[in-house]
């Protein structure tokens, strides 16, 4: 192949217009908290401290990819959607804690694992790029009915909120779909790690769509787990039939992470995030 | 994802040996009314993947609301070597601009 | 196309004219008066075979430079101190992914492959910023580097813009509009630190200490001692001197030392009346040398990092062209059935 035929750019595509966008941003729900015009009620904050927790903890877990793609277009596309989590988080957080008085840092950095209310899901580890991308399918899967339902919620903030998170999401959902597909119909090889991916991720779906009192009584504020299974049970299953992948055989786990009861890798994972804010409490950054 | 330009299928058959991913031209539309213009390239597997990464790449700080992927193969370019001849045409034909018709200079709608 | 097929490394005939085909003879004519008329060669020209080597040494240095240069950064993604910082410092470094894209497209117009690009960086064969090869030990670093790094790639990369090769200053204009931010934001790290606690400050003056010579060497060589930037410049890819870009960002970094309340680890800065150029205390070109040649304190690691990543991901690559390969064959069978029907 000639690549010299790259035409390489052009000076006035480089000069496209670049603007930040309007959407809601982590800031705008903190002022409205301090104006006392949206501040959640102490169920509904719990509620909205599960969701950050989940997206929080699966930003994280993103961001280790930086770096270490299998390819640079893929450090790109992973930063991306590391990126949309860690903004998810930040306003979930930051309007759970316009309850409690605290800001997204001193509910991120000052809380002990038992106070942290993320499913086991999203603290698995990376793995392989499959297992990665199996944990992807399934928390898009998973985020996207959440979040398009949630964006009709009684409590306008976090339908706001959820409303620019299902955007995101929807490409979320996209990417790992993608991805599945590849690998499972790309080589031996790439098929037997996508198996193993999904087979190490597929125990932690049960724990997404379990129902607690807490949902019960935020009632209308929020989305009941359970409404949600069906839909991800065809969506995945669609995607799976046409991966030729079966993962009707894998044991559901044990969860237990919205009572604070977490898997072995938080403590690890919240060692090294809160490491330096705690060296220094109180401090400005 | 609007796919409809890009059948897929479209990416050249990977080279034997170790499959390189191809090269592919992204162009990106601003804003709605204004052309597609070569932002840069990339490389993907095939269309639909190219067309994500073209996404994530070129339109990180909204610079666009529609991308083309092309495989940079499938250009076909004028030769820089003979562009003396190629585009001397239209040199000194200025009455095919409107400035070449003085006369008329100064009549209202016109 | 017509090309110079002088080999490399083989110095040019005396009278390089007569060893010249006609076709290149007219193409050496042609290039002589876009460089003359400062305006821009593009991939299909004709370029001396020297010109296009050296673009590609250049380019994909950048380009690598880009990429080593995510990992001292990334280092610190996990643990960045508050949520804002985390989504900032993340951005940046998948800025820098981008840059290095952006970057190898812009060399692979040249006819190079960003796999042999690739290839040739993990094998230990390929250049970049020497910079990249000392650790970030602390958060402040994320500081340092975004002020005095960012600050002195800026000062190297906005002449760049105007480079004489096409898709090289285009892809230059599209960074430097990008890096805007990553400056200032290194910038406020620091600004915060410096007004921070006692212990916070320490951190910040003992970063800026540690980079600000590392910083001032990345523009490289003493022009006494470059032997690329005479030709470079005659070529209207370089547009400045390595001294001369040097001083301009010591002047800057003077000033806006003062804002942050912290001090350069430099006795000899001194703007010089006469001749209206900066001055600072000497390098050490020696420890240049050393960390250019492989013996700085992180070359392996970096190598090594970079390495891995590439061969960890083969089976991902291979995958997805595997899978393009088998779609595309479907289609064209389901066509071929059409096409009989």
């Amino acid at each position: 192949m000639d690549h010299s035929s790259s035409l390489g750019g052009d000076a006035s595509a480089s000069a496209t217009r670049i603007t930040p966008g309007f959407a809601l941003r982590p800031e705008d729900i903190a002022l409205a908290a301090e104006q006392g015009t949206a501040t959640p009620g102490g169920d509904v904050a719990d509620y909205a401290l599960r969701l950050g927790d989940d997206a929080l903890i699966l930003a994280q877990r993103l961001g280790h990819w930086i770096s270490r793609a299998p390819e640079l277009e893929e450090d790109v596309a992973l930063g991306n959607i590391a990126l949309d989590q860690l903004g998810h988080a930040r306003s979930f957080l930051t309007y759970a804690g316009s309850a409690w008085g605290k800001s997204e840092d001193e509910l991120a950095y000052f809380r002990h694992e038992p106070e942290f209310r993320s499913a086991h899901l999203f603290e698995q580890p990376n793995g392989d790029f499959a297992a990665t991308i199996a944990r992807q399918f399934i928390a898009a899967n998973y985020q996207f009915p959440l979040y398009r339902e949630l964006s009709k919620s009684t409590d306008p903030m976090l339908a706001a909120i959820a409303a620019k998170a299902v955007k995101e999401v929807d490409y979320h959902l996209d990417h790992s779909t993608q991805w599945v597909l590849r690998l499972a119909g790309g080589t031996e090889e790439s098929r037997r790690r996508m198996e193993a991916g999904l087979a190490l991720m597929w125990p932690f779906v049960g724990e997404l769509f379990e129902d607690d009192p807490l949902i019960a009584k935020v009632g209308d504020a929020g989305v009941v787990p359970s409404s949600l299974k069906e839909e991800f049970d065809r969506s995945t299953g669609a995607v799976l039939a046409e991966a030729e992948l079966d993962v009707s055989g894998h044991p559901m786990a044990t969860g237990g992470g919205r009572l604070g009861r977490h898997s072995e890798y938080l403590g690890f994972i919240l060692a090294e995030m809160q490491v330096l804010a705690r060296e220094f409490p109180g401090a400005g950054w | 994802m609007n796919e409809a330009r890009l059948p897929e299928g479209t990416a050249p058959a990977p080279a034997e040996g170790a499959p390189r991913w191809p090269l592919w031209e992204v162009f990106v539309r601003s804003s709605r009314g204004l052309s597609h213009v070569h932002a840069g390239s990339l490389h993907a597997p095939d269309a639909s993947m190219a067309l994500r990464n073209a996404r994530d790449l070129y339109t990180r700080r909204n610079e666009g609301v529609s991308i083309w992927v092309v495989p940079s193969d499938a250009i076909a370019a004028s030769d820089p070597d003979s562009k003396g001849s190629f585009f001397e045409s239209p040199q000194g034909k200025d009455y095919r601009h409107a400035t070449y018709y003085t006369k008329s200079e100064g009549v209202k709608h016109l | 196309m017509a090309r110079n097929v002088q080999p490399a490394g083989q110095p040019a005939p005396q009278n390089a004219m007569e060893a010249l085909t006609p076709e290149d003879a007219a193409g050496q004519e042609n290039f002589d008066r876009i460089i003359a008329k400062d305006s821009r060669v593009e991939p299909k020209d004709w370029m001396p075979e020297a010109y296009r080597r050296s673009l590609v040494r250049q380019i994909s240095q950048h380009a690598h430079s880009e990429i080593i240069g995510m990992q001292p950064e990334a280092n610190w993604i996990t643990r960045a101190p508050s949520l804002k910082r985390k989504s900032i410092l993340m951005a940046k470094v998948q800025d820098e992914a981008g840059h290095g894209l952006y970057l190898y497209s812009a060399a692979e117009t040249l006819g190079t492959t960003r796999d042999e690009m690739m290839d040739a960086l993990v094998a230990g064969k390929a250049r970049y910023s020497s910079i990249f090869n000392y650790p970030t030990v602390t958060w402040a670093d994320m500081g340092a580097i975004g002020w005095m790094v960012d600050g002195a790639a800026i000062c190297n990369q906005v002449p760049l813009c105007r480079a004489s090769y096409g898709p090289y200053g285009r892809a230059m204009v599209r960074v430097c509009k990008e890096e805007s931010f990553h400056q200032r934001q290194g910038f406020e790290i620091l600004l915060e630190l410096a007004n921070g606690t006692p212990a916070q400050r320490a951190m910040a003056q003992d970063a800026v200490n540690r980079w600000y010579a590392p910083s001032l060497m990345m523009f490289g060589p003493p022009d006494d001692d470059s032997p690329n930037s005479k030709q470079s410049m005659a070529w209207n890819i370089k547009r400045f001197s390595n001294d001369e870009l040097r001083s301009r960002f010591v002047g800057m970094l003077a000033e806006q030392v003062k804002v942050l309340g912290l001090t350069l680890p430099d006795d000899e800065i001194r703007f010089n009346e006469d001749t209206k150029k900066w001055e600072h205390g000497p390098l050490d070109w020696e420890e240049f040398k050393e960390v250019l040649a492989g013996r700085g304190p992180c070359n392996a690691q970096r190598l090594e990092r970079r390495r891995s990543a590439h061969a960890d991901g083969a089976w991902v690559r291979e995958a997805a062209a595997a899978y393009a390969a088998k779609q595309a064959a479907k289609q064209s069978s389901t066509n071929a059935q059409k096409a009989a029907a």
